[in-house]
């Protein structure tokens, strides 16, 4: 068998029903392979969207994604999407040709070193030498990949390796003897937890990406009802804990709500579940929840004690660990107080915005969506303030339904990422929140989305600026709007001009009309919301300040 | 404070690169590094000395060194009981002349004259980082042409 059948054979042993990617010289006999493959290929229009979109399919299914370009220019394409893969844990497979074997090193055409680009940027990488280690190597990646704390992990496959013949043999177990994740947390550091949990009296639990990744909804929701401890989740946690429970805080941090802010500054105990404190979370370090123990639950040991110190580290898997805390935890923390003090500030302190009558206000139009749909849709997003208010106003219910770039936070995510939700989830509704600026990075794949049918919708809300950066002009650098007003094309007339639907929206009682239309038409549809220019994203806690220092906007 | 880490490999290409690329991303300088195969032909055996400022950059360090896939373990010595030596060559200003000098010096050190010509020798001397330190203010006297060193061996 030639090396690129070996690929395809080796990727439908591994489960993988869809690929995204584009063609080149380079991987010509892996396409000629693809051309009666019964694996789905679809052909994007730009390599960042190919990443993207695999990236989008295994944040919306679990699933690894994978991704398929040529050598130099298609591979260096894919980095921004590989990085923003690695810095969520999303579990990815980056397939990319490169030039033949004996051409490597010679400045060849459309050579690129691949595997040194993405060194820092992917789990693990390989490059393909000899066609008999393909199939282990295509094993090993797809296993490093979803395992332990996921992440990207690229091949790079010569051209000759393509092409080169073998018998093709297929290990049906993959064992890695340098690479062994712990699952299970130790037994005394469960023990040490579980003293701290019943003898607290202000507990929080602080949930991030780990828990979606783990799996571990139920298990936190039990935990939480049975200690009877707020909780508030990272950007990543997002539909880890139901957004209406009444025990949930809402997302923490720079753009998180005040109360949950104000619930983990005051705690006695934080109970971190798959989260890293990253600075946009904790804020101002040394100002960060000053009376509070800290057990930190993390899979990842280089995560534990990175930023903060920690009281009890646990490693292992946050599913696991929390059906052991449960289990384990007999006396009970007496919470009333706290749940009430808790009460008071979500009452002091709500999020809210000023609506208007003339103008069309973003959280209007995610109050309306989430009206529309309850939690039963994925929500995707871009990056900037429209991705912050699709944080704050919509209610995610369930993991996996809210997909968008926290660590890296790529401009021109949501748009293929949501191409491959809606190809890993068919069955789902599927939005992209975008500001104005997002979309215009990676708009081209409207073209991919009518070609392949795949009916995404996307909410434009235009504003004329890059708002978030606009936002940070304004409140420091005196609202000197160096290069943040953008122009965009007529959205209406382009989407049309690919075989979309176009429609605009400027007026507040066409948001709903328009959003029921949208949900309504078998296609991909371009909503244009007209929104308040110079609204703001509160609160906000500026840069170098403690976490319950927020800019409050308006009461 | 100076670390002398040891980290068993797959001793595979690209490697070096990874482990190498933990430190420099972080702005640490490598101060020596060697690295060799071991008994098993499979695994590759690197001693690393680092100096860091802040440590808890340098257990982030060996955290991340341990995520790597191809790192099978990793030591920090500093605070363990360990032998280490270095190996250096130096070319040294030299005549016979200078013969008891020398001598006398490596009496006292693990070291010999293996090339001597004309008015220059090349001596070898093995030693922990404190002998070599003495040592090579010794020779010092001498006039150094010429140093290389391997970098520090270390093990348990
Ligand atoms: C690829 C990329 N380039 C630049 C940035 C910096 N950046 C962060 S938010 C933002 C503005 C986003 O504007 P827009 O998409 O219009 O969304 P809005 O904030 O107006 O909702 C920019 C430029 C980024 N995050 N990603």
């Amino acid at each position: 068998m030639i090396g690129a059948s070996i690929l395809l054979e080796s990727l439908k042993r591994v489960g993988v029903d869809v690929i995204f990617g584009y063609p080149g010289g380079q991987v010509l006999p892996i396409f000629d392979q693809l051309y009666d493959s019964d694996i789905k290929f679809i052909l994007i229009r730009h390599e960042q969207g190919a990443a993207h979109a695999a990236d989008g399919y295994a944040r919306a299914t679990g699933k690894v994604g994978v991704c398929l370009s040529t050598s130099g220019p298609g591979a260096t394409n894919l980095v921004t999407g590989i990085a923003t893969a690695y810095m969520d844990s999303i579990p990815m497979v980056a397939i990319t040709g490169q030039v033949g074997t004996h051409l490597i090193g010679n400045d060849a055409f459309q050579e690129a070193d691949v595997t040194g680009i993405t060194r820092p940027i992917t789990k693990h990488n390989y490059l393909v030498k000899d066609v008999k280690d393909l199939a282990q190597i295509i094993a090993e990646a797809f296993y490093i990949a979803s395992s332990g704390r996921p992440g990207p992990v690229l091949i790079d496959i010569p051209v000759d390796v393509q092409r080169a013949d073998t018998e093709f043999i297929w290990p049906e177990k993959v064992e890695i003897r340098s690479y062994q994740p712990t699952y299970s947390g130790h037994p005394g550091q469960v023990k040490k937890a579980v003293k701290l949990i019943s003898g607290s009296k202000k507990p929080v639990i602080y949930a991030g990406g780990g828990i979606i990744t783990s799996g571990a909804e139920i298990e936190l929701k039990k935990l939480a009802e049975k200690i009877q401890a707020p909780v508030t989740t990272t950007f990543m946690g997002l539909g880890g804990f139901p957004g209406t429970h009444k025990l949930f805080l809402g997302m923490l941090g720079m753009h998180g709500t005040a109360y949950a802010n104000h619930a983990v500054m005051g705690s006695d105990l934080i109970i971190a579940i798959g989260a890293r404190f990253d600075d946009r979370v904790t804020g101002r370090l040394d100002t960060f929840a000053p009376g509070a123990k800290v057990i930190h639950i993390d899979i990842d040991p280089s995560s534990i004690s990175k930023n903060i110190r920690v009281d009890v580290p646990v490693v292992g898997d946050a599913k696991n660990i929390i059906d052991e805390l449960i289990g384990q935890i007999t006396e009970l923390p007496d919470t009333g107080e706290w749940l009430k003090t808790v009460e008071n500030w979500k009452k002091k302190h709500p999020l809210t915005y000023k609506d208007s009558t003339t103008m069309l206000k973003p959280q209007y139009i995610l109050q309306q969506l989430w009206d529309l749909t309850k939690g039963d849709a994925i929500i995707c997003t871009e990056v900037g303030q429209s991705q912050m208010w699709a944080c704050q106003w919509y209610q995610y219910q369930a993991p996996r339904t809210f997909i968008s770039s926290g660590g890296l936070g790529t401009m021109g995510f949501g748009f293929p990422a949501a191409i491959g939700a809606k190809l890993g989830c068919p069955g789902k509704e599927v939005f992209n929140i975008a500001g104005d600026g997002s979309i215009q990075m990676n708009i081209q794949e409207l073209a991919t989305c009518v070609a392949n049918k795949i009916n995404v919708k996307v909410l434009i809300f235009n504003n004329g600026f890059l708002g978030m950066v606009r936002q940070w002009q304004e409140l420091f650098y005196k609202k000197r709007y160096s290069f943040t007003p953008i122009t965009s094309p007529d959205y209406v007339l382009l989407a049309e001009s690919y075989g979309a639907v176009g429609i605009r929206v400027t007026k507040k009682y066409e948001v709903r009309p328009a959003l029921e239309k949208a949900i309504q038409t078998n296609n991909t549809v371009f909503i244009d919301f007209r929104i308040e220019p110079e609204e703001n994203v509160y609160p906000m806690v500026p840069a170098g300040k403690a976490i319950n220092e927020m800019i409050e906007g308006l009461a | 404070m100076r670390h002398t880490i040891s980290v068993l490999v797959e001793n595979k290409f690209g490697v070096l690169s990874r482990v190498a690329g933990l430190f420099s991303a972080r702005g640490y300088n490598i101060a020596s590094l060697a690295v060799s195969e071991t008994l098993d032909p499979s695994v590759s055996y690197m001693t690393i000395v680092v100096d860091a400022k802040d440590e808890k950059i340098l257990e982030q360090i060996t955290k991340q060194l341990n995520k790597l896939i191809d790192v099978i373990t990793v030591m920090d010595f500093t605070k363990k009981e360990h032998i280490d030596r270095e190996l250096v060559l130096a070319k040294i200003n030299y005549t016979s002349k200078d013969k008891p000098k020398l001598e006398a010096i490596f009496s006292k050190f693990v070291g010999k004259i293996v090339q001597h010509k004309a008015d220059t020798a090349i001596v070898e001397a093995v030693g922990d980082e404190q002998q070599i330190k003495v040592l090579l203010e010794e020779l010092n006297k001498f006039g150094i042409k010429e140093l290389v060193r391997t970098g520090k061996l270390a093990i348990e």
